[in-house]
């Protein structure tokens, strides 16, 4: 290692010059994240609110109302009315509602004699997950006007069901999701950073000349993966501060273990660029491989939206080689449940596992040489 | 070469091969290389684009693996201990491998740091080096905004901080002025001289040659010639004309010549013709071209090029040129007075970069007209205004009349464009090329069938009618771009640097056929860094930094640099002397 401090400080030196005059580093590490966040952070959400639906009350009446006015009241729902069935079905044919809810003409006759009140509910299912979740507020409004009229006539339900959601108390999907959309951004910037600034230095002849000096490939990758882990630990910091403190979500485990966990991950994900880079030497290339292998595998299969267990066998064993998938689990853990070891140490130990392959291939493939 | 100076040769190369893999093809960019390259000379490495010249740099260099042979540098084997063959040689790549976004300074220190030069020598070899290269007043600034000669010094600087054993450069001289590339060429002999350098250069450039100590000749990835200079030249001895004959023109004179038996090259030079015959002696006027009386023969020093194309065509290296149509290829238009283009005090800026600036000229009907200067000294950025695909800031121009960028397409159908690098379909086959643009320029049907037949019929495609365009060689892709820009019969060609990089016999075709169009009546308008193919235009402009230094006939322009001692002065002379002027020149108040 004679002279090896010497040529990695140069390295260094050179690296943090550029990152400091060139922004796109900057803008892969800081901006990048911040854009990604807000837009999926504020446009994205699996909560159904304020769904068109469609009432369908063919006898107005007391009874019929007192049921509607649940819709009405409801957060979830934009009720409109209508007097023909057929009306509602053209509604939702046309897209103007996701749902119907038919209270026939006979409703409020049967629903106070014995025997059941005909509801029909009829509910748009192309998104299956809207339609899902539309059912089941149709189906809560409805058990609420059923304890209250139980309550309005003296008697009670046999049970009370008394809902208590644990790890994201307020349901909101955002507190779900933002921590896994931070596992996914920082999947993406990871890989860019190193494979976009090596392709650089193939593009303009740069690697070229530095590669006929005494430099070793270990220096070269050493100097190109800590001003990147530097700097992507940064865009990490801040990703964290936007969900904890622009997007409300709680941080219940401890900094330490998520920072610890950060840094195992990202070194996966600068591995994966430092992958990429051995055999993508222009910019756009890798660039194209760093979004196909890392961007689209980490979104789709990494559990931070679809869930991992409803997937084909198959592709969960598929997803077992997506780093993000682990550091998925772990963020979801941390923020929203706290330091959960049981779940924090068998990811963290597969994220090791992915630094060490992903960096040891980088190395191994890595030559001096141009073919 | 005398063997018993230095017994020990600096690089020793022994069969050297190397094959690459493109798409679906294998070629072989080096067959069986064998040379020696002696300690402390300049050995020069020489040959048109695609010879092989950077990938035998690269594998001097141990940034290539060989497929067969040895290699040797400084009796260590590079395929067996790169590192250390690294660490005693200096390389510099074709871009000179700066980084952009550092100041020089910076540039030198990071090259100090990998070189592992002690912090407490630098300050003095920094000096040492600043001053050779002259660049002591920018060391603060950004290497990206240095001139393309002041990028080349400090690449060389950097390559230089820790002196090598040998240096590699590659094509260190391409599109850099010839100011520049004559003050690389005195560094170049004070490292050799002085410090004891060895030296490797290569080069496209074919005068270089005489700067050398010792030249390897490659083509097609072989070695053509290996000796000193002057035995390339001695060869030649004798065999070197320049040819005049009364009324009859340079062109046509040259057209003639070329096809004499017994004359293996024919170019224009100045008024007259020079030319290479195939065998030593003054040959007889009479036998050589009886159709042209009054033909004078005056012997001329022999030049390394000739040699190359005498060893060229030994090779069967007899290309179309030969049967380079007599036909015109264009409708034999009068040779009407007016001019058909006109340029008046045309200004370009880029924001605060004024990239061509008060630019005047006129070019005739079937002139051939030439804008030389170094890359970055606006030429393209003239030629891209010219052709309406960039609009002016200041000033006016006029292409047959019109101002292209506002013309309507039957104007800019009368124009015909090659540009740099050629602008083919890479992944067409030569077929689909031709059938391609004469479809972009509206030709349908019977005509497009004929112009078809025509080009395959002129250009000698029909060989290669299926290879797919990327896969050709260098010369016959510039043929079938000057094709492409011909389907349409346009009456003003525009060729922006047609032939750089392309062998000698490849050029002289090329600029047979651009003769012959000029003949018919074609107005030609041409971009070039090559000094010598000046020589083919009626009249040129130098540019230098988006100005126009000197305007006129080459003939006129190499007059007006006659000195005592420089009787004969070259193109290349009188490029430096016009540059030189305008530095000297009391500054124009801005």
């Amino acid at each position: 290692m004679n002279g090896g401090f010497s040529r990695l400080g140069g390295l260094l030196r050179k690296e943090s010059l550029q990152i400091w005059r060139d922004p796109s580093a900057l803008a892969i590490a800081f901006v990048l994240p911040t854009m990604l966040l807000l837009i999926f952070g504020y446009g994205v959400s699996l909560d159904a609110r304020n769904v068109q639906i469609a009432l369908v009350v063919q006898h107005p009446g007391p009874v019929a109302s007192s049921f509607t006015a649940g819709f009405a009241h409801s957060p979830f729902f934009r009720p409109r009315r209508f007097l023909a069935i057929q009306d509602a079905e053209a509604a939702m044919a046309a897209g103007d509602v996701q749902g119907i809810v038919w209270l026939q003409s006979d409703f409020a006759r049967l629903a106070l004699g014995p025997g059941n009140a005909p509801i029909g509910v009829i509910v748009n299912g192309v998104d299956a997950n809207d339609a899902r979740i539309i059912e089941g507020y149709v189906q809560q409004v409805w058990a609420n006007w059923l304890v209250a009229r139980a309550a309005v006539a003296g008697g009670a339900l046999p049970l009370s069901v008394q809902p208590r959601v644990r790890f994201n108390a307020a349901v909101s999907s955002r507190n779900y999701l933002v921590p896994g959309l931070i596992a996914v951004i920082m999947t993406l910037t990871g890989a860019l950073l190193t494979a976009l600034v090596i392709a650089r230095e193939w593009e303009r002849g740069t690697m070229e000349a530095v590669m006929v000096t005494r430099v070793t490939m270990r220096e070269l990758l050493l100097a190109k993966l800590l001003p990147y882990f530097v700097l992507g630990m940064g865009g990490m910091a801040g990703s964290v501060a936007i969900a904890v403190f622009l997007f409300g979500v709680p941080l219940q485990g401890s900094v330490w273990v998520l920072t610890a966990a950060s840094a195992l991950f990202l070194l996966a994900a600068l591995g994966m660029g430092l992958l990429i880079s051995s055999f993508a030497r222009n910019q756009f290339v890798a660039g194209q491989i760093a979004i196909i292998t890392t961007f689209l595998p980490a979104f789709i299969l990494s559990g931070f939206v679809f869930d991992l267990n409803s997937m084909p066998t198959p592709v969960q064993i598929i997803t077992h080689v997506v780093a993000a998938r682990y550091f998925v689990a772990i963020l979801q853990s941390v923020f929203l449940a706290g330091n959960v070891w049981s779940v924090i140490l068998p990811n963290a130990a597969a994220l090791a596992l992915m630094a060490v392959v992903f960096l040891g291939l980088a190395r191994v493939i890595a030559r001096k040489r141009l073919d | 070469m005398s063997a018993t100076t230095d017994p020990a040769p600096a690089l020793r190369m022994e069969a050297v091969r190397r094959g690459f893999r493109i798409g679906r093809r294998d070629v072989v960019a080096l067959d069986g290389v064998s040379a020696v390259a002696a300690a402390g000379a300049v050995t020069g490495l020489i040959g048109p684009d695609g010879a092989g010249k950077t990938t035998l740099m690269r594998l001097i260099a141990g940034l290539l693996r060989l497929d067969a042979g040895r290699i040797e540098v400084l009796g260590v084997d590079v395929a067996r201990d790169p590192l250390t063959v690294q660490g005693r040689i200096g390389y510099m790549p074709q871009r000179f491998g700066l980084y952009e976004d550092l100041t020089v300074r910076e540039n030198l220190d990071l090259y100090a740091d990998l070189q592992g030069v002690a912090r407490a020598d630098r300050t003095e070899r920094y000096q040492e080096l600043m001053h050779m290269t002259g660049l002591g007043p920018f060391t603060e600034r950004m290497a990206g905004r240095l001139s393309g000669g002041m990028k080349q010094k400090l690449g060389l600087a950097c390559t230089l901080v820790r002196p090598p054993e040998l240096l590699l450069l590659d094509e260190p001289t391409v599109g850099v002025d010839p100011v520049s590339r004559r003050e690389l060429w005195g560094i170049i002999d004070h490292l050799t001289r002085n410090a004891h350098m060895t030296v490797l250069f290569s080069t496209a450039y074919l005068d270089e040659a005489e700067r050398c100590d010792a030249v390897l000749l490659i083509h097609e990835g072989r070695l053509l010639g290996h000796g000193m200079p002057g035995s390339f030249t001695a060869e030649m001895a004798g065999r070197g004309f320049s040819a005049a004959a009364p009324g009859i023109g340079r062109r046509r004179l040259q057209a003639v010549l070329a096809d004499v038996p017994g004359v293996i090259d024919a170019v224009i030079q100045g008024s007259a013709v020079r030319v290479v015959t195939a065998t030593p002696g003054p040959p007889d006027p009479a036998v050589l071209a009886p159709s042209l009386p009054g033909l004078t023969l005056v012997a001329t020093p022999p030049r390394f090029e000739d040699s190359f194309v005498a060893r060229l065509r030994a090779r069967g290296g007899v290309s179309a040129a030969a049967k380079v149509m007599a036909t015109a290829a264009s409708p034999a238009q009068p040779r009407a007075p007016g001019d058909v283009i006109v340029v008046d005090h045309l200004t370009r800026r880029f924001g605060a970069f004024v990239a061509v600036n008060d630019v005047s000229f006129r070019v005739g009907r079937g002139e051939i007209f030439g804008l030389l200067g170094a890359n970055g000294a606006g030429k393209s950025t003239t030629f891209r205004m010219l052709c309406g695909l960039l609009p002016v800031t200041e000033g006016s121009l006029r292409v047959a009349g019109f101002d292209l960028r506002t013309a309507a397409a039957t104007a800019r159908g009368r124009i015909g464009y090659m540009a740099q690098k050629f602008s083919l379909y890479g992944d067409l086959s030569v077929r689909q090329n031709l059938r391609f643009f004469s479809s972009a320029y509206r030709l349908t049907g019977a005509r497009q069938r004929a112009r078809l037949d025509w080009a395959v019929a002129e250009f000698d495609l029909a060989p290669i009618l299926d290879a797919t365009a990327r896969d050709l060689p260098l010369g016959f892709k510039q043929r079938l771009a000057l094709a492409c820009a011909l389907m349409h019969e346009p009456d003003i060609l525009f060729l922006d640097e047609p032939t750089s990089g392309v062998d000698p016999l490849a050029r002289r075709e090329f600029w047979r056929r651009i003769n012959i169009l000029a003949e018919g009546g074609v107005t030609v308008l041409v971009t070039t860094h090559f000094m010598e193919e000046a020589e083919y235009c009626d009249q040129l402009v130098i540019m230098a930094q988006g100005a126009v230094l000197t305007a006129g006939a080459p003939e006129a322009i190499k007059a007006g640099v006659r000195t005592p001692d420089r009787p004969d002065p070259t193109m290349e002379d009188a490029f430096i002397a016009v540059i030189e002027a305008a530095a000297s020149a009391p500054a124009i108040a801005a």
